[in-house]
């Protein structure tokens, strides 16, 4: 049999490792700098760009998409070869995919504070870098199934299984998720309206956890924990069936994430089920993981790749026993829009995500650099003060979240809440947040040490070079089964056909839950009095999803007797119809705001948006001063209407043709609304005659951003008034 | 919940056969994987969990 010479690319592997350690320090900066803003919510005070609402998604994509990412990418690129006994397939889909990987980074670390976001997390990228992401992400896939093809190994081992589902599974949910109309350069509504957007959203947003953060992962864990154990696997028949259960049942839990939301039973139902029923391939994995390492445990004492190893994996085991019991309905009531979905997340992306990370780099670094680790000490010295920073982090957050979901629910005898002000409820959990931002900056010290000893460990290194290595090639067998052969085994060594069964699998759950999505839009009941936005309305809402609001308040009152007592009726389905995107929401760090129209001044609303602090005591919510100063860009509003009306918000011809005098008309009203106030009427006619003694510039209040966003707060959940009268305001046809 | 919505599942055909053609897809998927999984032989399954453990081309074994 004929030898064959190559070189594995290790160079790509360096540039993807490079990245990893860069973005990771990035990314974990941004969120210690939310973390501390909870404390102290004016830190950045004035500066748009570096506002909470703003930074929280670049915390989020950047951790995501450019810490793991690239730590995937680095991973993938390594194992793949080796697995294969082959080059990637081609050097530069490689580089394309490292150089263009990193542009989207940097489009997204620019566009993301500048307000440019869809809203829709984990996707909140506008639609030319949702392009770019797409070809990038097909040229990873092609050069995957092109090495496999080109491979001189016989059988496809497992790790390359769970790489082939994420570059499947991640493909078809960004495309759909994604689907959005474009008006401009940088804006786009998603094509879906409020109950479909959300169950597409987070049928998304799910399973970008599931196939972004723990497919690939778990692939990498398959080859680099027997690696550096060196030892096989546990048990390569429990990682067949971890496999293809955990891809198959994955893709339904998305509706979990929306209980008791406005989203049909039978939609949540199935999420709830499919949720539970995870526990048995995630467990399978872990206790594989593990068990890897018996009879090794000796090594994981003195060894610190074996020590993030299996931190790592504990922490995926934690993660993913919490996931089943917050799909649980009686859980997922008070676990829901808190800090315990914070903690949930953060176990899995500091233990199983970062660990894993930390510790595949320690043990690839000295390998390619011909070295050893410059100090065993401070990995050593990492693993502690980022374990316990995980721990100091993850604990606090589920006490608060006990604590605040509970306050939340709490009522008097005489059925008045105890708690009536979400503030108080807020203060209760202010050590928690000091706590979670220590355990943070320990995570992060320990991540910096790293970096450090990666450094010094380079140095000492020699050159990356790209590596020779020696196989046979493979010869041709027959593609159908030879004699003997059963069909998994057969399966193994056909590239193609493990692709479209694995795409098959994963497609059953989505088309299921897809496809009704449809039907849900034909049975969504039609209240007659929900309206589309007027035109200044849908600026302000614009507006709304630029500051990144929803990142800290819903738009979804949940069917329980605490939130209708507090926010007033619950969510109807039928509210959301002219909702592109909806704006539920995930997180409480203030209140609901679904039914906050008509329920303050519009004066109260000025206040609070200049200085929150003033109109609510102890509030933690930052200054959005800049709505107040600048003028409101009213352009485009006619694309925006249009754009609208392609996607079936009935908007009349007048209605567009008179979208600017509509505009000012309700803006003025907004105007003279505001006048009420004598101290904003002193101070805005003051600096009204400032402006034209000075000769300087002046915008009338009437066309500043702050009047827009009031119109949509005002407008908000005041479509349906349920308590006021007895008139039927819906009905099935 | 939902008093605005009701009988959504009524309005669908045949509504009867799809929890009956899922628990099919189920059962024949996880028969069909736990048959390939015990039948398996235990060379094919030791040679497959031994490639990352292959050929140890790394230039540098010593940590």
């Amino acid at each position: 049999m004929e030898v064959q010479q190559f070189y594995y690319d290790n160079k790509i592997v360096k540039k993807f490792i490079y990245a990893t350690m860069l973005w990771g320090i990035v990314g974990m900066s941004v969120g210690l700098l939310l973390a501390f803003m909870f404390m102290f919510p004016n830190l950045t005070d004035g500066i748009s760009w570096l506002s909470f609402g703003r930074l929280r998604p670049l915390h989020t994509n950047a951790v995501i998409f450019a810490f793991v990412g690239n730590a995937i990418f680095a991973g993938v690129y390594y194992s793949t070869q080796r697995l294969l006994k082959a080059r990637m397939f081609n050097d530069f889909l490689s580089n394309f995919n490292f150089w263009g990987w990193q542009l989207i980074i940097v489009a997204a670390a620019i566009t993301l504070p500048l307000g440019y976001s869809t809203s829709k997390e984990y996707a909140e990228l506008e639609w030319p870098i949702d392009i770019a992401i797409a070809l990038v992400w097909v040229a990873f896939g092609v050069n995957l199934i092109g090495t496999m093809i080109k491979r001189r190994q016989r059988h496809l081992y497992v790790a390359i299984w769970f790489y082939v589902a994420t570059f499947v599974t991640v493909a078809v949910l960004h495309i759909f998720n994604s689907l959005e109309l474009p008006v401009s350069a940088l804006k786009s509504y998603s094509v879906y309206a409020g109950v479909q957007d959300a169950l597409v959203q987070w049928w998304y947003g799910h399973n970008a956890v599931a196939f972004f953060l723990t497919t690939p992962f778990l692939g990498l864990m398959y080859y680099f924990v027997p690696k550096a154990a060196n030892r096989p696997v546990y048990s390569y028949k429990l990682s067949i069936v971890h496999f293809w259960s955990l891809i198959f049942i994955y893709i339904w839990a998305g509706p979990h994430h929306l209980l008791y939301s406005a989203l049909p039973d039978w939609a949540q139902n199935l999420g709830v089920a499919f949720s539970i029923m995870l526990i048995a391939p995630s467990w399978g994995g872990m206790i594989n993981g593990l068990l890897t390492l018996r009879g090794a445990w000796d090594k994981v004492r003195t060894d610190p790749v074996l020590k993030f190893m299996v931190v790592a994996i504990t922490g995926y085991g934690m993660a993913t026993f919490e996931g089943p019991l917050l799909s649980l309905k009686n859980v997922n009531a008070i676990a829901h829009f808190s800090d315990w979905i914070i903690a949930h997340v953060h176990v899995g992306a500091l233990a199983w995500n970062g660990f894993l990370t930390f510790g595949m780099i320690y043990w690839l670094v000295p390998k390619m650099f011909k070295t050893k680790l410059a100090s065993t000490g401070l990995a050593n010295f990492h693993f502690w003060i980022g374990t316990l920073g995980i721990i100091l982090y993850a604990l606090p957050m589920y006490v608060a979240g006990f604590t605040q979901a509970l306050m939340w629910k709490d009522f008097n005898p005489d059925g008045t809440l105890v708690y009536g002000n979400f503030l108080e409820t807020v203060n209760e959990i202010m050590p928690m947040y000091w706590m979670r931002a220590i355990g943070g900056s320990m995570y992060i010290i320990g991540a910096l040490v790293m970096v450090y000893n990666v450094v010094v460990t380079i140095r000492s290194g020699q050159k990356v070079e790209d590596e020779l290595a020696e196989a046979a090639a493979l010869t041709r067998v027959s593609s159908k089964r030879t004699s003997g052969e059963t069909f998994h085994t057969w399966l193994e060594r056909k590239p193609i056909q493990l692709t479209i069964l694995a795409t098959v699998a994963i497609l059953i759950g989505g088309i299921i839950q897809i496809i009704p999505t449809i039907l849900v839009k034909s049975n969504i009941p039609t209240i007659t009095s929900v309206k589309p936005y007027t035109p200044l309305e849908l600026e302000g809402r614009d507006l709304y999803i630029r500051e990144g609001c929803v990142g800290c308040h819903s738009q979804m009152v949940r069917p329980f007797r605490s939130e209708v007592e507090r926010y007033g009726e619950y969510a109807k389905a039928g509210e959301f119809v002219y909702d592109h995107p909806f704006l539920w929401g995930s997180k409480r760090t203030g209140p609901d705001l679904l039914r906050v129209g008509g329920k303050y001044s519009d004066n109260w609303h000025f206040n609070h948006m200049y200085d929150p602090q003033s109109t609510s005591s102890g509030s933690i919510m930052p200054s959005y001063s800049w709505l107040i100063n600048d003028e409101h860009d009213r352009t485009n509003i006619r694309t925006k209407m249009e754009a609208m009306l392609t996607l079936g918000v009935p908007y009349t011809d007048e209605e567009i043709a008179n979208a600017d005098a509509l505009m000012d008309a309700q803006a003025t009203k907004i105007e003279k609304n505001l006048y009420a106030d004598p101290d904003f009427a002193s101070s805005y006619e003051a600096s009204k005659k400032y402006a034209a003694e000075n000769g300087t510039e002046f915008v009338e209040m009437r066309d500043r951003e702050i009047v827009s966003i009031i119109a949509y707060l005002q407008r908000l959940g005041t479509d349906i008034k349920i308590k006021e009268t007895d008139e039927l305001i819906s009905e099935n046809k | 919940m939902l008093k605005f919505v009701k009988g959504y599942m009524e309005s669908i055909d045949g509504i009867a056969t799809y929890p009956m053609i899922s628990l099919l897809i189920f059962f024949i998927f996880f028969v069909g994987l736990f048959v390939w999984v015990f039948t398996a032989s235990k060379e094919h399954i030791k040679e497959m969990s031994e490639i990352p453990l292959e050929n140890n081309d790394e230039q540098n074994t010593e940590l």
